[in-house]
């Protein structure tokens, strides 16, 4: 279902992942890199990314990861969810990183890559270029 | 459904209060669209988690050092234990490092105007509101006590929807705000029940239940038995409330035998003896100091025993002459801070450690990494005091 839970506009190139995300224990605080060998996004950066992934889980204190990378210019540009958790959520809203929700459709749809732009004043969210 | 803001809400969404202002709307609108809250509802009072240097981490620190600058609580803000006594940190093996840390966050809330309890059981040492009076409460166990003992209403919050509802003064309506039905009900079906069983009850609750459930066939209960069922259930899941009774007829039964309890002590308790003990998590209150040092007149632990409390209660019970009491007994006396998460125990140094607490048990067992021995209070004193 889509759902705008930080609001915001801006135009960037994909990085998707069907894995969801454990900002805690997996994402390096200072360069916004995955340090978990198992994920699919090893050892990938988000840095200026639309970051495109199910959900966030784990230890809500993940949030002030979330905080961390945009305070060392290391995050993600707008983050694009299946489901609402509430780590990602406070995360974004302490960063003021766009985040939305989307139907498990149109989150198949988008692949790593794709340059999109995402606009939550828009009655479409994402227009694709 | 969408998260419905007043005008004034919406000019402060968009900065017209300042940054602060700003940030503290959009977590609350993150988490209440998160929450399928329909719209945001005045709070009386907020309590904050993220506390504890060993939890929140440098980030933490950072982030509240930054917001101190500006932000301010509009309403009455309580605070959740740190992560040591400054009275007697010298005491134990912590860097220097972490002590101006945890120092520079307490100092950043003191600063946001947040009264500096570093307490778990603010239900205890402050006056309850009146019946359904909203709140905020972050810490787990705290919120599931107001909901089911005190009368009040609040969300399990998170530490940041706790710190934005106390700058804004307003929380999202959602989940337990509203009329809630619990779809499960738990039979107590353990006979003669300590506050460990009670503990384990509220772990087994916690895991099988959503947001809330009923609890039908509970005896009385006494203050250390319903906060041991209360930090149970805190631990172990995301419901935050119980119901007492039956519930109707279409909610699913589920029985708390002597099996499941068993089942829930296999996973907690790891070990067959402590090199230390501790008291509290969640924190003693007077009551509980005072039944201590009944329990102890005459004896003495034979082993380390820490007991944490609040600091308020710690006063209190200094002047009716418990602490000395407890000191003469062996414990060591800690205000400010609690088992749960505690930097104060380290894997170097103890195997093992002998708790009342299954929450306490929890943390120990997965965040100090160090095993647990299970027993009730009565069995602490009967076994390791002489």
């Amino acid at each position: 279902m889509n759902k705008i839970l930080v609001s915001g506009k801006v135009e960037g190139i994909v990085l998707k992942s069907n894995d969801p995300i454990n900002f805690l224990g997996t994402v390096d605080k200072k360069t916004g890199i995955i340090s978990d060998k198992n994920h699919t996004l090893f050892e990938k950066s988000m840095k200026n990314s639309v970051l495109v992934f199910p959900s966030g889980i784990g230890s809500s204190v993940g949030a002030y990861t979330i905080y961390s990378i945009k305070s060392n210019n290391t995050a993600p540009i707008a983050m694009i969810c299946k489901k609402a958790d509430l780590t990602v959520a406070t995360g974004c809203a302490l960063a003021n990183i766009p985040l939305i929700t989307i139907s498990d459709e149109e989150f198949e749809s988008i692949k790593t890559g794709m340059n999109l732009s995402l606009d939550t004043d828009s009655t479409t969210l994402i227009h694709y270029q | 459904m969408t998260l419905e803001l007043t005008r004034e809400e919406e000019s402060a969404l968009k900065g017209e209060n300042g940054e602060t202002m700003q940030m503290a709307y959009r977590i609350l609108v993150a988490t209440g669209e998160a929450t399928d809250a329909e719209k945001l509802i005045p709070i009386e009072w907020a309590h904050l988690s993220g506390v504890n240097y060993n939890t929140i981490g440098d980030a933490g620190e950072e982030f509240l050092s930054t917001i101190s600058k500006d932000a301010r609580v509009s309403v009455k803000t309580t605070l959740n234990p740190m992560g040591f006594d400054i009275d007697n940190v010298s005491n134990y093996k912590l860097d220097e490092n972490f002590i101006s840390k945890q120092l520079s966050i307490r100092n950043s809330y003191e600063t946001m105007g947040v009264i500096p309890s570093f307490s778990c059981i603010p239900y205890e040492i402050f006056d309850i509101p009146k019946n359904g009076t909203q709140v905020a409460f972050a810490e787990s166990n705290a919120a599931i006590h107001a909901n089911s003992y005190d009368n009040l209403k609040t969300n399990k919050e998170s530490a940041f929807s706790a710190l934005a509802s106390a700058i804004v003064g307003k929380s999202p309506y959602s989940s337990l705000r509203k009329e809630d039905t619990p779809n499960i009900t738990i039979e107590m079906k353990v006979k003669n029940p300590n506050e460990l069983s009670y503990g384990m009850l509220g772990f087994f609750a916690g895991k099988v239940g959503d947001t809330s459930v009923n609890i039908s066939g509970l005896a009385e209960m006494d203050q250390r038995q319903c906060k041991a069922m209360c930090g149970g259930m805190g631990t172990s899941g995301t419901c935050a409330k119980f119901n007492f009774g039956e519930g109707d007829s279409n909610t699913e039964k589920i029985e708390f035998d002597e099996k499941e309890m068993q089942n829930v002590h296999d996973e907690l308790n790891t070990s067959e003896k402590g090199d230390i003990i501790t008291l509290g998590s969640p924190q003693l209150g007077l009551d509980e100091i005072s039944d201590l040092t009944a329990k102890l007149k005459g004896r003495s632990f034979e082993k380390r025993c820490m007991v944490f409390l609040p600091r308020t209660v710690k006063e209190q019970a200094q002047k009716i002459g418990y602490i000395s009491e407890l000191e003469r007994a062996g414990c060591e006396i800690l205000s400010d801070c609690c088992t749960c998460l505690t930097p104060l125990i380290s894997k170097d140094d103890v195997d093992a450690v002998t708790t009342n607490s299954i929450k306490g048990a929890f943390y120990l067992k997965n965040s100090n990494g160090v095993g647990v021995n299970l027993k009730s209070l009565k069995e602490i004193v009967e076994d390791e005091t002489r």
